[in-house]
């Protein structure tokens, strides 16, 4: 049963290891994967805590529906305080990893303490080891994996691992499992790397028993025609998201020289078509792959075409990693950023910070704020290629003083460099914005604002805002499983109507996350895609667990609470540039200056960007400085938090 | 013309890697989610994005049948297939030892060898599969299938030829 899979407790420190169940009762209330990591990092941290000293505490979970018949079901969660925000670290990946740790028997492991030399976890039916790591220890994300299965002289092994990033304490170093799945956000890798942890590998042979297995067959086939069958994904599944790059840069909301435009020119080489053609010249005419179970397949399959690493395999790239190497710094060729993609993957380092960062010193560059001197020589102009592969290997490695300095995440950088540096970088909370531009999408710039782990476009983003659907549409969805028959509207420009589905699509972001299905799966991106009421079905003839779909929604909702504790706890006010949820001050005094009518001279209006904020926290259950109303927490049942149930 | 069964034609180039047809074997054969205990397997080189499904090739002349001892295991015409009868099975693994593609297995937890029985004729891997890396097809028709492939290649090939020649000096 999915429901017996147990919770492992490491000390690095002591080296104790201790392997607990989950009772019903957590179960019900945080389903599993980020619920339930929300709740363990509350219940695990003390305030005020060095991110990347031995108290921080890191969780890898898989979801309470992992490895079953949900259609893709492999995403992993990973929380612990972050060392680039000091606020909630938390991020998600697919691939293999969970999967094999659910059939080891266990959905969460909670690492505490720092070993004394380098090691990694095996875990092995129903078992955890703490191993050497010194045959690892300095060697790329893949190189550590095939490694690991060598000594274990077992292919089947799967590994969750940091890379060199990690290990030199790159603020926002990935934790990163297979060839190119990244839990990419937040310096989950660096926390692994401070605690001495290279990798967690897992192998397993148990059962997972399925409570109805027919039904949940037959649901399953069902329930994948429904994801599989929407346009969304069937592009997705051909081009990879690397189609919705295409779209949105010639509709003006693609960040362009750090945020001096939203649209990238001369940029052909890096359409989706055109990356499509050196996929398939590399690879051939198959050439997506997936993570475990699912049908959608939206990542592609290359080998680097040209220049130094030619010949290299990897995978993607991706919507994020063309914002981040192409547009935002001006590079937009294909061997720039297909080789800029690889190293990432390689170094273990989040893509999105590392491109948005580079970009962010391109425009200090080019505005005198820093200067030769500090990039030892490097002429780091926009549109020079050269200079974005050199920064990724100065970052990854800190060498040289800007490496180091932009190592160290944003705002410790632009403490560092002083001036005004601060005014022209794109964050929120300390972590980089996606090149997506939200000037004119107001609702989406919500999203970013109040994203629980720092600008984000995967926590509560209503990306269907955009297709313009049927006012009665856009009501079906948003008043399900809970009453709504407030303003909805199908204008994206809009203030109003847009901060409930802000509010429905942080719960529906963590609900699945907590039951460990892709967003690609959701109301994410298709408006006829999953939600609550399949999400009951599939709970139940999986593991025999009935929740309405309200109950998985109330679960949501307590689960995003949790991560909202934590933030406050660790000092989230709500103007704070640096910790709040607050945009920089960019989108409300530069017009946008490229793009089709409805972008081109857009900005957001502030006055009704705080309404907008004000009515989210209402949604919430907050007053308005953004703290919990004390009837809120009770309703949820977090008022006695920490309760330490587990 | 003589109908023959159908055989389950793999076609590796188009698989994903997915792995859903070995939660879909475990579940609809065991009630379980293990590939461990699954009937096909995907192999991966994952450096290279290479991934190749393994099954039963259901053999004419089967190597495990053969080797049986106590001929636990027999061919169904009617199907096309080489099933294991686990009452007679005695569980010495010699026809895992035997078998050329690995498509016999030894389930720890059943403590039965376990192959492809093609789910009675409506193989569940084929059915999740939307790529068709697994297909289910008349057995007489596999080659025809490959032979149009070739043919599609040869002549592009040969249009390509003919085209670079059209562009030599002199011709």
């Amino acid at each position: 049963m999915p429901l017996n899979r147990k919770v492992g407790y490491v000390n690095l420190s002591t080296g104790e290891i201790e392997v607990k169940p989950i009772s019903l009762e957590i179960r019900k209330k945080f389903l599993g994967g980020r619920g339930l990591n929300a709740y363990l990092l509350y219940n695990n941290t003390e305030q005020g805590i060095d991110p990347l000293g031995p108290d921080n505490t890191i969780m890898f979970a898989g979801g309470l529906l992992c490895a079953t018949l949900a259609s893709a079901t492999s995403r992993c969660d990973i929380m612990a305080k972050s060392p680039l925000t000091n606020l909630l670290g938390s991020t998600n990946m697919g691939g293999f990893f969970t999967p094999e740790l659910a059939w080891a028997g266990f959905h969460h492991l909670v690492v505490k303490g720092k070993a004394d030399k380098p090691v990694y976890l095996f875990v092995h039916n129903g078992e955890i080891e703490i191993r050497d790591a010194k045959n690892v220890w300095g060697k790329s994300v893949t190189e550590t994996q095939w490694e690991i299965r060598r000594e274990l002289r077992d292919e089947e092994v799967k590994c969750a691992v940091c890379g060199p990033a990690g290990e030199n304490l790159v603020r926002y170093a990935n934790v990163m499992t297979g060839i190119k799945n990244s839990c990419g956000r937040s310096g989950m890798g660096a926390v692994m790397g401070s605690k001495n942890l290279k990798a967690v590998a897992a192998r397993g042979t148990m059962d997972i028993k399925i409570a109805h297995p027919s039904e949940a067959l037959e649901f399953n086939k069902r329930f994948i025609h429904q994801i599989t069958s929407a346009k969304v994904n069937q592009t997705m599944g051909t081009l990879g998201t690397a189609f919705i790059w295409g779209a949105t840069n010639s509709w003006g909301g693609v960040r362009t020289r750090n945020f001096q435009y939203n649209q990238c020119e001369y940029a052909d080489e890096v359409e989706p078509e055109a990356l499509d053609e050196i996929c398939a010249e590399t690879m051939g005419p198959y050439h997506m792959t997936g993570c475990f179970g699912c049908q959608v397949h939206c990542r592609a399959q290359y080998k680097i075409p040209s220049g130094p690493y030619a010949g290299r395999y990897d995978e993607g790239p991706e919507y994020t990693s063309q914002g981040a190497f192409s547009s935002e710094p001006d590079c937009p060729d294909a061997e720039t950023l297909l080789t800029a993609n690889h190293l990432v993957d390689q170094y273990g380092v989040d893509n999105l910070e590392i491109g948005s960062l580079i970009s962010w010193a391109m425009e200090l560059y080019e505005l005198g704020i820093i200067t030769s001197k500090e990039t030892d020589g490097l002429d780091l102009r926009f549109g020079n290629s050269e200079a974005v592969i050199e920064m990724i290997d100065r970052i990854c490695f800190r060498k040289g003083w800007l490496g180091d300095t932009l190592a160290e995440g944003g705002i410790r950088a632009s403490e560092i460099i002083g001036k005004d540096s601060f005014e022209y970088l794109i964050q929120v909370k300390g972590m980089s914005n996606l090149h997506s531009d939200e000037r004119s999408t107001p609702g989406l710039a919500l999203n970013i604002a109040t994203a629980s782990r720092g600008s984000d476009h995967l926590r509560s983003r209503p990306a269907i805002d955009l297709y313009h659907l049927p006012e009665d549409v856009l009501r079906r969805i948003y008043s399900s499983p809970v009453p709504y028959d407030g303003p909805l509207t199908s204008e994206h420009t809009s203030y109003e109507g847009k901060a409930w589905p802000v509010f429905w699509q942080e719960n529906t972001f963590m609900g699945v996350d907590s039951l460990g299905i892709c967003k690609y799966h959701t109301t994410f991106l298709g408006a006829t895609l999953p939600n609550f009421e399949d999400w009951s079905k599939v709970l139940y003839y999986n593991t025999g667990l009935e929740m309405t779909p309200k109950e998985i929604w109330d679960a949501a909702e307590r689960s995003n609470a949790m991560e909202r504790l934590f933030n406050l706890r660790e000092g989230l006010e709500r103007e704070d540039l640096k910790k709040g949820d607050m945009l920089n001050h960019r989108y409300f005094d530069e017009p946008a200056r490229r793009g089709a009518p409805d972008v081109i001279g857009s900005m957001l209006d502030k006055d009704r960007f705080r309404k907008m904020i004000d009515e989210f926290y209402e949604y919430k259950g907050l007053d308005e400085a953004g703290n919990f109303k004390p009837e809120t927490l009770e309703r949820l049942g977090l008022d006695k938090e920490p309760t330490h149930l587990l | 013309m003589e109908s023959t069964a159908k055989v389950l034609q793999v076609n590796h180039e188009k698989c994903t890697g997915c792995r859903l047809c070995e939660l879909v074997c475990t579940a609809s054969h065991e009630g379980v989610s293990n590939p461990s205990r699954s009937r096909i397997r995907v192999i991966k080189w994952e450096a290279e994005g290479l991934y190749v499904p393994m099954s039963c090739q259901q053999c004419e002349d089967a190597p495990c049948l053969n080797v049986c001892p106590v001929k636990a295991i027999s061919r169904d015409e009617s199907l096309a297939r080489v099933m294991v009868d686990d009452d007679v099975c005695i569980g010495c693994r010699s026809c895992v030892a035997v078998c050329p593609f690995g498509a016999m297995h030894f389930d720890p937890i059943d403590k039965k060898v376990a192959k492809c029985d093609l789910c009675n004729g409506d193989p569940q891997c084929v059915r999740f599969c939307d790529m068709k890396a697994v297909d289910y097809v008349e057995s007489n028709e596999v080659h025809l299938t490959k032979k149009r492939d070739a043919a599609e290649r040869l002549s592009v090939a040969q249009k390509e030829g003919a085209a670079l020649h059209a562009q030599m000096p002199g011709s």
